[in-house]
């Protein structure tokens, strides 16, 4: 597997089982992979795939029922420090009643460092995001777009090591979308921090990785580990009209066809 | 969608239907030569002399004296108690029979209770005031710790934003519009237990005063009491709209824009 060599983040043998009085509902059955550091990996599967079940065991959110994450080495017990998380829900995930400085800046005052250095982060972070003087508006003042920069500015100013993102443009128009997501392989080729970035977007998923995990059906396991051997500079246009672009695309696509039809790989 | 009105017309459609209904006291009450219902012009006559004057002073001040105590303090241990009861599934199903039948008890009866432990002073009305101005207050504060978005729960975790932080920044402000709820229904609840406190066991205070001129027939002076307790009443609201708006500007912000899209 790629990026083992040094691996970020390792996900091993993971399972999830929902349990209530009622009924037990099995989210995932046995997924492993492991993410190399600075690698960027697209996490894509049907709705209902746990996708984001997987990402909040990752993210230290839920506890699994069995298996493991390791991050840097450390087995995982709840969210860890160097790990920051972009939701889905942009108009959720915000805190309404701070205005955008503050919303930026609120998980770096849990962080022992200098207002000066904090200040920096805020400031750097919002520019990163190309937003400049919406210090002071309140998030449901800025478009849908605008607040998920917002989000993606704080978990930037945290100064993550692996940054996990949710379907985070889900919720936002084509245009925007494209735009974000331009902005996300920038910001992960400047910051050089690892990224787990999960979608149910298929031609999504291929623009932006550099694997693409294939989820199967819940309960789930992995149906196929994607490499994405396009070039490393990446457009809209020009990427997304290359023929091995297509090529690609059209072999996610297919095996989330198979995902949906139930199809699962033998078990080993 | 919220319609632009010119305020001078705002502030007449406001003021139509309290004008009307003081003119037509005015007119339906003069020269009347009923005792118990004297013309207005008297009780205004009456309310002139006996509130704006020096002497209105040591029956006004104590009786809002004790209900700012009893009011903020029911606020506090409302807001106190409220959010870890709110926070914890186990605490509630502990407490809410309690609470249920606490709050069922109507807090007057409680004076003569009250008495015999704290006397006939001050700290008895300011906790016949807490007793029944807590109730809104913990009960909405439990319902809007409850209802918190459990998509920034989650980020506040994920950031690990814990301990006071966590409670000044994400509970308290995403509980505020329910907890002001409470405190509005808190406030009229307080007036009402305020007086009757003070006509109980008292010898100052406005609830005091006003049994002092029915007993004594001297009705305009009772009247003229009323209208002072509805001064004090709208006086008392203005001013929470006003914290309210301050304080909660954000959520009207917030609302305005999700009615808008």
């Amino acid at each position: 597997m790629q990026g083992a060599a040094t691996p970020m983040l390792e996900v091993k043998r993971l399972r999830k089982i929902y349990e209530d009085a009622s009924r037990t509902v099995e989210a995932i059955r046995d997924v492993s992979f492991s993410v190399g550091q600075g690698e960027l990996v697209c996490i894509v599967g049907p709705s209902g795939a746990g996708k984001t079940t997987l990402l909040k065991c990752v993210a230290g959110l839920l506890a699994p029922t069995s298996g493991g994450i390791i991050l840097e080495g450390q087995p995982v017990a709840g969210p860890p420090p160097a790990m920051a998380v972009v939701f889905q829900e942009y108009g959720r995930s915000l805190f309404p009643w701070m205005n955008v400085h503050d919303n930026v800046a609120l998980p770096l005052k849990q962080k022992k460092m200098s207002a000066e250095r904090r200040e920096e982060l805020v400031r750097d972070a919002l520019a990163s995001v190309d937003l400049v003087g919406v210090d002071g508006a309140y998030p449901w003042q800025l478009s849908g777009g605008m607040q998920q920069r917002v989000a993606i500015a704080r978990a930037v100013a945290y100064e993550p090591h692996v940054l996990l993102m949710d379907e985070p443009f889900a919720a936002v128009d084509a245009q925007t979308r494209a735009d974000l997501e331009d902005l996300i392989r920038v910001l992960w080729r400047r910051l050089r921090v690892t990224v787990l970035f999960v979608t149910h977007d298929i031609d999504e998923s291929v623009y932006l990785g550099q694997r693409v995990l294939v989820m199967s059906h819940a309960p789930t396991v992995i149906m196929e580990d994607v490499a994405i051997d396009l070039p490393d500079e990446r457009t809209q246009l020009e990427t997304r009209s290359m023929i091995r672009f297509g090529e690609l695309r059209k072999h996610v696509y297919s095996q989330i066809q198979l995902a949906k039809q139930g199809w699962r790989p033998p078990t080993e | 969608m919220k319609s632009v009105v010119p305020p001078l017309r705002r502030v007449t459609v406001m003021l139509a239907l309290p004008a009307a209904s003081i003119a037509t006291w005015w007119f339906t009450s003069a020269g009347s030569q009923n005792f118990y219902f004297p013309p207005l012009q008297t009780i205004l006559d009456t309310f002139a002399k006996l509130w704006f004057s020096s002497q209105a002073i040591p029956n006004v001040l104590p009786s809002l004296a004790r209900l700012s105590v009893g009011y903020l303090a029911a606020a506090f241990l409302g807001i106190a108690i409220g959010i870890p009861v709110g926070a914890s599934r186990t605490l509630r199903n502990v407490l809410e029979p309690v609470l249920e039948f606490l709050r069922a008890v109507p807090p007057p009866v409680l004076v003569p209770v009250l008495i015999l432990f704290t006397g006939i002073g001050n700290e008895m009305k300011a906790l016949v005031i807490v007793s029944g101005c807590i109730w809104p207050v913990l009960l909405n504060t439990v319902a809007g710790v409850r209802s918190l978005d459990e998509v920034l729960e989650e980020v506040v975790r994920s950031y690990r934003i814990g301990g006071l932080a966590r409670l000044w920044h994400f509970v308290l402000p995403g509980a505020s519009p329910q907890i002001f709820t409470g405190l509005r229904q808190s406030l009229s609840i307080g007036i009402i237990l305020m007086v009757v406190s003070e006509m109980f066991a008292a010898s100052d205070g406005i609830g005091f005063v006003l049994v002092q001129y029915q007993r004594t027939f001297a009705i305009p002076e009772m009247w003229s009491g009323i209208i002072v307790l509805g001064i004090i009443g709208i006086v008392l609201s203005l001013i929470f709209r006003a914290v309210e708006g301050w304080i909660l500007g954000w959520y009207h912000g917030l609302r305005q824009s999700q009615r808008a899209s």
